[in-house]
């Protein structure tokens, strides 16, 4: 059976927002819902699987490391498209973090750990990331400008 | 789509076919579970043919990377081979494209192994 996609409300609506699970499924949730609007801002074929995984690894990041799949525990996903691009808000209940003591992913003492990179995958494909502590929980935002269309030589 | 191994050996190397997505949840652990097991079974030359991976996240970076320790700790080698391109991409800005010993062909990787 395919997987279901997640409605956008009208062919007019330019923003949604859910409210999921501490779950692996919500985050495949977030996935799609983040294709499907990648794809409604119009950003390349290229560009678009970028925004996806950054997306994904914050919703990872919301569930995993913020509610630890706490089942009491809600992440809320909100997309908007606007004339300038794509925002999406992630957030989590946990207990929050600091992104500033986050090791070097590159660095070479720390090239062999098996985990650590979403952080550094996400501020590769966007173009702001933004933390702010909700006292609980984070909020992740992360924003994707469209290229200008006709870029000053 | 949740991902799949087939395992087969040629000239002593034991090649693992991953198509499908390694993952957070499913994927990384199908990963982690195929290796730990033919390395179980004494084999100690493994090559990962990744050109039916369609995705990789995070998780399954981290755990191609826990795959690579732990073959060369259990004193063997692994090697991946027929990278497609958004996973050469990423291993390449993640710096990894330096730790891992990659190839594009079968018979060349094969005969590599020490």
């Amino acid at each position: 059976m395919p997987a279901s996609r997640c409605p956008l409300p009208d062919s007019t609506t330019s923003r949604v927002s859910l409210t999921l699970g501490s779950t692996i499924e919500s985050v495949d949730t977030v996935e799609r819902t983040a294709e499907d609007f990648a794809l409604r801002a119009g950003f390349d074929p290229d560009t678009v699987p970028n925004i996806v995984m950054a997306v994904r690894e914050a919703a990872i990041n919301a569930v995993l490391h913020g509610n630890a799949y706490n089942p009491d525990k809600r992440i809320t996903a909100s997309f908007e498209t606007s004339s300038d691009g794509l925002t999406v808000r992630i957030c989590d209940q946990g207990a929050g973090f600091d992104p500033c003591c986050l090791p070097d992913p590159l660095a070479p003492q720390n090239l062999l750990r098996g985990s650590g990179r979403g952080i550094f995958l996400i501020r590769a494909f966007m173009d702001e990331v933004h933390f702010r502590q909700l006292h609980p929980g984070t909020e992740l935002t992360l924003i994707k400008h469209r290229a200008p269309a006709n870029p000053v030589a | 789509m949740s991902m799949k191994v087939a395992i087969r050996q040629v000239d002593g190397i034991t090649i693992l076919d991953l198509s499908g997505r390694i993952t957070l949840g499913e994927g990384s652990i199908t990963l982690r579970d195929s290796v730990r097991d033919v390395l179980a079974k004494g084999s100690k030359k493994i090559l990962l043919n990744l050109a039916q991976i369609t995705y990789i996240d995070s998780s399954g970076i981290g755990e191609l990377v826990s795959a690579f320790t732990s073959v060369k700790n259990a004193g063997g080698e692994l090697k991946l081979l027929n990278l497609t391109q958004k996973v050469h991409d990423l291993l390449q800005i993640t710096k990894l494209y330096t730790v891992f010993d990659i190839w594009d062909n079968e018979a060349s990787a094969i005969t590599a192994f020490a």
